[in-house]
């Protein structure tokens, strides 16, 4: 595969690791505690889990994986909405296929749609509004969800279903942006990143200039980069370099799909459709100002919260979950107290066993949890299979 | 498959399609049994119009213009005679090529009905052949149930149903008794097919998942994941212009080099559902052995590693229909490997990894530059009514 096949070359990816061990042992930093870089991006975490990076990597190193796996931090409260919405007799609702499994208090989409509901998994917010125009008798809802990576496509599909005067088609918007979160992040005392490995999807679309407050003001070096392999060993050289030379900048390794300014069109699009909300709810984080957005009153016909009553209770965390202590690098995901017993891929707990990018999942899935002994719990650990 | 649990579908009147034995016992050995009278392939299109309808299923007149203008013709064979209720085979041959009886069940509910690479009814025949063949079986005889949704365009049918008289002349089996239900609209989709099989495999044939051994190689008999990939591409709904075929087709004759070379061959499945990674992980638990897998060794065709690396699929857990996972003693892998890639079944044949007695149930992928991660079962099902 051209173009791909390039980026996971072995004999580069043993140079790079080769590379980024010179540079750590260098670092006076890494002699009293290992270095910890945070992955923000669900894709990362993906992609480090499923090429084995972590174990590669010098002792002195290690990845904090983030938030950034949008299915994840969805808050259980907004599901028990979704699944409201979905029994609703008149209601067909579409989402993306990997929001079927997130547990709501009462059950997830997948339950829902056991139980009857009208449910359709779709690849694309225009496919929803495709199935509005075929079915004009259904209320067609499309569950909103991602970062700024998704969140384009749906403005766009509003602007379409508004041209078009579609009626029966609205969203549920769950949309969220990271630069907010990243913030909470940095302010929290517990902390203690040494620098981050940014997104390279969503800065596809918002650029590199929203993250300079945390180069600037928190000091942290900051490297946007890709998906495969190469990219990130090449990005965490490049904050291991930031730490070894003291600068603390916004630098983009995935130059060949990022530009500092962003994609206009696609900005546009947001700014039309999307306003910030003065604060949204993550699994596993509690409630962050203006880390979500809502649509505009200009658009509140497809609104799908202002055209149909939503329960909207707030739902507390399973207590067992300690999912922030783990998104906030504290703790790893096999020290949660309920890894791999209580909460595993086929009944996800909390917020990062639910999707393949969310942490434990990828813990849990590509490293075998169950070949380690596991620390001490008040749960019996499942015998191995 | 939950299309087929939910809900109780209204069951009308049963066709029998059985068609029992001879009348007589036949003497030869089934050695040379050949059960299709003819390959020409000539009778078998008249082009019957209209749609199936209840009638169909109501015992009289529709129902045996159904049965002979459709499925008689094309199944036709020499065990053919009159219409019983039951297929009745003599013992006596089945003696001849073996000391125990194989026997398996496979409903088909693929979606849709005709994808590049095959269709419904040669899937529905190489599935049970190779069900049967893993065990180091001779197929031999087939059934097949439809289950077929009112409104079904009779072409449609037709066109399943010599398909499926294609496949089995192909694999050298007799489709001997059959039966047909015809539901509401709404009851099931369009067309659901039912075929179980015996076999018999031949004495001394020890081949089970629990024989798995620590020092085994593991073979495959070419690239992963096309029958996924092409279901995918033929529903369309992702967009994607792809030019991937099924690899649908029977197993047995592979199975039975592979066996000649190696008499003492531990393990065998094919890798459908799940693709090698069910296989590989039902091995690893049943015999209780680590198996690792070396990426750069997987034979993946370049269109599957792209449509993969796309939609985030990972090509191991993408179901294939001709496609073998075999456990060998490595002092026989590379004799196995050699018979394997003479066969035209087995041209793409390669050893992707080695059996360990750690991690026990576990599979381990090695990836190109020395990482490892595990290779689990799924959660879900991702891609459903891919068979």
């Amino acid at each position: 595969m051209r173009y791909v096949d390039e980026f996971r070359e072995p004999k580069n990816v043993e140079q790079w690791l080769a590379n980024i061990g010179r540079l750590a042992e260098q670092l006076p930093l890494a002699r009293e505690r290992p270095l910890q870089i945070m992955e923000v991006c669900g894709g990362h975490t993906h992609t480090i889990f499923r090429y084995g990076l972590a174990e590669l990597l010098p002792e002195v190193v290690e990845f904090v994986h983030g938030p950034g796996c949008p299915v994840c931090v969805l808050p259980m409260g907004r599901v028990d909405d979704c699944v409201a919405l979905a029994e609703h007799p008149r209601v067909t609702l579409t989402t993306f296929g990997d929001a079927m499994r997130v547990p709501g208090s009462r059950k997830s989409l997948l339950q829902a749609k056991a139980d009857g509901a009208d449910i359709r998994v779709v690849y694309s917010p225009m496919d929803a509004l495709a199935l509005a125009r075929r079915h004009p008798d259904r209320e067609v809802v499309f569950f909103a969800l991602g970062f700024e990576t998704t969140m384009p496509s749906t403005a766009l599909t509003v602007l379409q279903a508004d041209k078009e005067q579609v009626r029966n088609f609205s969203l549920f918007c769950n949309h969220i942006t990271i630069a907010p979160t990243m913030k909470a992040l940095l302010d929290d005392g517990a902390l203690r990143l040494d620098g981050f490995v940014g997104p390279g999807h969503v800065s596809m679309v918002t650029g590199t200039r929203p993250y300079r407050f945390i180069a600037e003001q928190y000091r942290k070096p900051f490297v946007v980069t890709g998906f495969e392999p190469l990219d990130l060993l090449q990005a965490l050289w490049m904050v291991l370099k930031q730490l070894a030379d003291g600068r603390c900048t916004v630098e983009n390794q995935y130059r060949r799909v990022v530009g500092e300014a962003g994609n206009k069109t696609a900005l546009a699009a947001i700014e039309r459709v999307f306003e910030v909300r003065a604060f949204f709810e993550w699994r596993g984080l509690g409630s962050i100002d203006y880390s979500g957005v809502q649509v505009r009153d200009a658009y509140a016909r497809y609104d799908a919260e202002r055209k149909f009553s939503l329960p909207s209770l707030e739902v507390a965390d399973p207590q067992a979950c300690q999912c922030g202590d783990v998104l906030r690098g504290s703790l790893k995901p096999w020290e949660c107290r309920v890894f791999g017993t209580a909460c595993r891929p086929e009944t996800p707990l909390g917020a990062l066993m639910v999707s393949s990018e969310g942490a434990c999942a990828a813990y849990y899935q590509f490293r075998g949890i169950r070949c380690q002994p596991l620390v001490a719990t008040d749960t019996q650990p499942e015998p191995v299979r | 498959m939950p299309q087929i649990l939910a809900g109780t579908p209204r069951w009308l009147a049963t066709v029998r399609l059985a068609l029992p034995a001879l009348a007589t016992v036949c003497n030869r050995c089934l050695e040379s049994f050949s059960p299709m009278t003819d390959s020409t392939d000539q009778s078998a299109r008249p082009t019957p119009g209209g749609t199936v309808t209840l009638a169909h299923g109501s015992g009289g007149k529709a129902m045996r213009n159904l049965i002979e203008t459709v499925f008689v013709r094309n199944f036709e064979n020499p065990l053919l005679a009159p219409l019983e209720d039951q297929a009745r085979i003599p013992l006596e041959e089945l003696r001849c090529l073996g000391d125990r009886l194989a026997f398996t069940t496979d409903s088909f509910v693929v979606d849709p009905l005709f994808f590049p690479g095959g269709d419904i009814g040669s899937l529905a025949v190489y599935g049970t052949v190779n069900d049967l063949a893993m065990s180091g079986a001779r197929p031999l005889y087939l059934s097949c149930g439809f289950i077929i949704e009112e409104g079904l365009e009779l072409e449609i049918l037709h066109q399943v149903v010599h398909s499926m008289r294609k496949a089995a002349h192909r694999a050298g089996v007799a489709i001997v008794t059959g039966d047909t239900k015809v539901v509401n609209r709404g009851s099931a989709d369009k067309l659901f097919v039912n075929t179980a099989g015996i076999g018999v495999i031949p004495p001394g044939a020890q081949v089970a998942a629990r024989h798995t051994r620590p020092g085994d190689v593991i073979l495959t008999n070419g690239s992963l994941g096309n029958h996924g990939a092409a279901i995918l591409g033929a529903r369309g709904d992702l967009g994607l212009e792809v030019n991937i075929k099924s690899d649908c087709a029977p197993l047995h004759d592979l199975v039975e080099v592979m066996i000649a070379a190696c008499p003492d061959l531990h393990a065998m499945r094919d890798a459908t559902r799940g693709g090698v990674a069910a296989v590989l992980n039902e091995f690893a638990e049943a015999a209780s052995v680590g198996i690792r897998l070396d990426e750069s060794m997987l034979p993946i065709d370049e269109e599957i590693r792209g449509v993969c690396e796309l939609l985030g699929l990972d090509p191991l857990y993408l179901a294939n229909e001709g496609k073998l996972v075999a456990a060998v003693p490595k002092p026989q892998g590379a004799a196995v490997l050699a018979a394997m890639r003479a066969h035209p079944a087995g041209r793409g044949a390669a050893i992707i990894g080695e059996v360990l007695e750690h991690p026990q149930g576990l599979v381990i992928l090695k990836s190109a530059f020395g990482g490892e991660r595990i290779i689990d079962r799924l959660v879900g099902e991702p891609l459903p009514r891919i068979c």
